[in-house]
């Protein structure tokens, strides 16, 4: 008789607790081995990066509110702006993921845990040297590095050693990315309950299996990539400098066919999320289940031939441009796909707005913009105005900021209450969404106007036209990340303490799969012996 | 056409968006549009002076409609999904959730909308790299932090200097660019511009010898990174007298924001004049405003 079985009905009670074993106390969190302790720390660490990450945001943001160098050299807002990139990306938005991936794959899939459970450990605590050699960089001999987050060469080649650190971090963090991307792969193709048949998994899962099969095929190339400007810098070779026969646009090159699939190893899992709230609050299967799927397949392999719509300046040739353009424009196609089944899954629903809802309804006109946004810089003439400038500035805040990051508030929302056993308070969560829509759009839109008026992006100072604009968005920044404060404070810290009314087994009334079916909160083992489903994959019968 | 709601668009939001920003403004920067260069409160591309560059913003128009329409029906239809679908107008769901028919559909319909947009890109692409038969020819040189330009070919061949924002500007912006009101061109101002002549095929090499640049002027709807170890090239014709402003695009290090673009543009007989002129310097061997870049 499995444990889960005997909680059929009764939610919210833990099971006879035969596993006294667990370790307790510090031992419990540095010696994790469950899924649900180590996806609870991902989350942490991730949104630990995103108050770090936000703070630079918001010195930067200080720092342009008015033409002229106020708080900053620009040596300091160059190292800002570059740690602010590569702490958002490698430690906050990637991380969050992979702790939703920790938490819920296991649960969705009816597996007891992840499939490594000691490579578990070890890729969320490797996150902790590489954080701290990142951002140690700032005490190092000539500060951080000052490159962007794409630490272009040659100028990479300029660095102090907190490049080295960086790239070491880098190192790190892409072996962890790795891990955490063979256990989700492995979870998934291996520990699936039976009767779970793939075509049936949620779209989460599936998200996440394309996701893991691209960090694999693309982090080992970022790695090369940093490690061929390492030899460079020390050990006498000249990948990328010039002066030696070197060639600085092959990084790009090697860069960027990392860095594409890379933002939509950003934005995928975020679809499932968005795929399984949508019809839940719709109280509607999801449209066109089998499409998604392959529009999520098409879009990663798309993904791997587009590279250089990042490149259109450094100059190549026509045809060049032209292969570029032409695939970049296709990858819309699949992500329009998506757009219309998730307002074909409204279509007729009978839907209710919680806080998961509309953050999810959010989603999709922020990413909506995004990608629009995406679409005029594929088309490489109009590149040519708008790249370099606060126009990509906005389109990326916007796919990623707004998008990745407001589906995995909704994913919070909608999770949380199994996670923790009490329901988040309702009224704070819909202040939360309001203000963080707001003012990000305050923010981010007029970047589009900055950006076509010709604002070049990294610039510690800009011509006085710019102003006005200038201070919009830094007025909408300060309260974005204000709002982010107030999510830790009135929504999260009531969670971690158990403040709050208890939540049912399903506190979602159109809310389907396995993770539902196990009490709130899910106990500390689920599905220990695998459980019997009933044909749709849905409900466990035995 | 498309200029025209472009153009009413932007005037209709305009005054919104001034009111907003004055209250917004609480600083005094009593700065002004700088013709060939940044507006206030612009809302779209600078306006274009080559021929290029007026297809560049027709393209972006044209993309800017389609978006519209395509975002307006979208939306349009979840957020009526959204008023009369709710629970709370009693809605009860409905079970469909598949159609193959509705997914061909819609994955054919925006392929055809964007090859069909692509294609007045690919005749601009082919069209913007046509660097033959120019008349003049010009080497960019970046370098931490200014630029360097050898006249190469053309009338004006052999004329070089290199140009530097002027250190003025870099001042005031060191003091939080307080103090004196600070002039319409701030950060936009260099010692030595690029001169070309009106109407004619102008061929920018670019190159570098540090870092990666980029030299962008987007009235002249260029914009090309300048790369050590390799040349690239580009071209335009402006076809207005005037002076046009672009800065440096690519991160180069810290003095980034500090090595703006600009280029004049005279009529023949001006620009003849000038060539005149720096040949004389260049003769009487005080070359205040030409240090040779060759030499470097
Ligand atoms: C319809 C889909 C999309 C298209 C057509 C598209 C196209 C582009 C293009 C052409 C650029 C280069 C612009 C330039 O530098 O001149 C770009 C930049 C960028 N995109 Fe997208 N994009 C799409 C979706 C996304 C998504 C989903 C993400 C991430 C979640 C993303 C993240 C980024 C980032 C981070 C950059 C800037 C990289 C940098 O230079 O630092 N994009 N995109
Ligand atoms: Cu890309
Ligand atoms: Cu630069």
């Amino acid at each position: 008789m499995s444990a889960v079985l005997d909680n059929q009905g009764h939610g919210g009670q833990v099971h006879d607790d035969h596993h006294a074993h667990a370790p307790t106390g510090w031992r419990r969190w540095v010696f994790a081995t469950n899924h649900k302790d180590i996806g609870t720390m991902y989350l942490l660490f991730a949104f630990t990066m995103l108050i770090i990450g936000g703070a630079m945001a918001m010195v930067i943001r200080a720092e342009l509110f008015e033409p002229g160098l106020q708080l900053l050299n620009p040596e300091m807002f160059n190292q800002l702006t570059t740690m602010h990139g590569l702490i958002m990306i490698f430690g906050a938005i990637m991380p969050a993921f992979v702790g939703f991936a920790n938490w819920m794959v296991p649960l969705q899939v009816g597996a007891p845990d992840m499939a490594f459970a000691r490579m578990n450990n070890l890729s969320f605590w490797l996150l902790i040297p590489a954080a701290l050699m990142l951002i140690g960089g700032f005490f190092m001999p000539g500060g951080a590095p000052a490159t962007g987050w794409t630490m272009y060469a040659p100028l990479s080649l300029q660095m102090g050693m907190a490049m080295d650190s960086t790239i070491f971090s880098i190192h790190i963090m892409g072996a962890s990315s790795i891990m955490g991307a063979i256990n989700i792969i492995v979870t998934i193709l291996n520990l699936r309950a039976p009767g779970m048949k793939l075509m049936k998994m949620p779209m989460f899962c599936w998200s996440w299996l394309i996701t893991a099969y691209l960090l694999i095929a693309v982090m080992p190339v970022l790695a090369g990539a940093v490690t061929m400007t390492l030899t460079d810098r020390h050990f006498g070779t000249s990948f990328f400098n010039a002066a030696n026969g070197g060639d600085p646009i092959m990084y790009q090159h090697i860069f960027w066919f990392f860095g594409h699939p890379e933002v939509y190893i950003m934005i995928l899992p975020a679809f499932g999320m968005i795929s399984q709230v949508i019809p839940a609050f719709a109280r509607k299967k999801l449209f066109g289940y089998t499409s998604m799927v392959y529009a999520i397949a098409a879009i990663a392999i798309l993904s791997f031939i587009v590279w250089a719509h990042h490149m259109f300046i450094t100059g190549m040739p026509v045809t060049g441009e032209l292969f570029f353009m032409f695939t970049t424009v296709l990858i819309a196609v699949p992500t329009a796909v998506k757009v219309f089944n998730w307002t074909a899954t409204m279509w007729r629903g009978s839907m209710t707005f919680e806080t998961p809802m509309l953050f999810a309804v959010g989603f999709i006109f922020v990413f909506v913009i995004g990608g629009f946004s995406g679409l005029v810089l594929a088309m490489a003439p109009v590149d040519i105005q708008l790249h370099g400038t606060y126009y990509v500035v906005a389109h990326f805040h916007y796919v990623l900021v707004a998008a990745a990051l407001f589906a995995m508030f909704a994913s919070f929302y909608y999770w949380s209450p199994k996670w923790t056993g009490v329901m988040y308070n309702e009224m704070h969560g819909k202040i939360h969404f309001w203000w963080s829509m707001i003012s990000f759009n305050v923010a981010f839109f007029p970047m589009h106007f900055l950006g076509l008026a010709g604002m070049p992006r990294r610039y510690a100072d800009y011509p006085a036209q710019f102003t006005d604009f200038n201070q919009v968005a830094s007025i909408g920044a300060w309260l974005f990340g204000l709002a982010q404060v107030y999510f830790f404070f009135w929504v999260v810290l009531p969670l971690l303490r158990g403040h709050g009314e208890k939540a049912p087994q399903r506190p979602w009334e159109g809310a389907e799969g396995l993770e539902w079916e196990v009490p709130s909160p899910a106990p500390f083992h689920t599905f220990e012996t695998p459980p019997k489903l009933d044909p749709t994959a849905t409900r466990v019968i035995g | 056409m498309i200029n025209n709601i472009q153009a009413r668009l932007a005037s209709a939001l305009r005054f919104p968006l001034i009111l907003l920003c004055a209250w917004f403004s609480v600083s005094a920067w009593a700065v002004n549009s700088l013709p060939g260069g940044p507006a206030l409160l612009e809302l779209n591309l600078q306006p274009p002076v080559t021929a290029i560059a007026r297809d560049q913003a027709w393209l972006n128009d044209l993309l800017m409609i389609v978006c519209t329409v395509v975002f307006i029906g979208v939306f349009g239809v979840m957020f009526y999904s959204i008023w009369k679908h709710r629970k709370s107008v009693g809605h009860k769901a409905a079970t469909f959730h598949e159609s193959v028919a509705i997914e061909i559909t819609w994955t054919i319909v925006p392929f055809v909308i964007i090859v069909l947009m692509a294609f007045p890109a690919t005749k601009l692409i082919v069209a913007a790299k046509d660097t033959t038969n120019a008349d003049l020819t010009v080497k960019v040189t970046g370098y931490q932090w200014k630029w360097g330009y050898d006249y190469l070919n053309g009338e004006g061949q052999g004329i070089a200097f290199l140009s530097t924002i002027n250190p003025k500007m870099r001042e005031f912006a060191a003091v939080g660019a307080r103090g004196a009101p600070i002039p319409d061109n701030y950060l936009l101002d260099v010692d030595h511009p690029l001169v070309v002549p009106v109407n004619k095929k102008v061929r920018i090499i670019t190159t570098s010898v540090d870092v990666i640049h980029s030299w962008a002027v987007p009235a002249l709807g260029v914009r090309q990174d300048a790369i050590p170890g390799f040349v690239r090239d580009v071209w335009f014709r402006a076809e207005k007298v005037g002076t046009y402003y672009g800065d440096c695009t690519e991160l180069c290090g810290k003095e980034h924001a500090f090595m703006p673009v600009v280029v004049k543009v005279l009529s023949d007989d001006d620009y003849t004049k000038w060539v005149a002129g720096e040949h004389q310097k260049l003769a009487a061997g005080s070359n205040a405003s030409s240090a040779p870049v060759a030499s470097k």
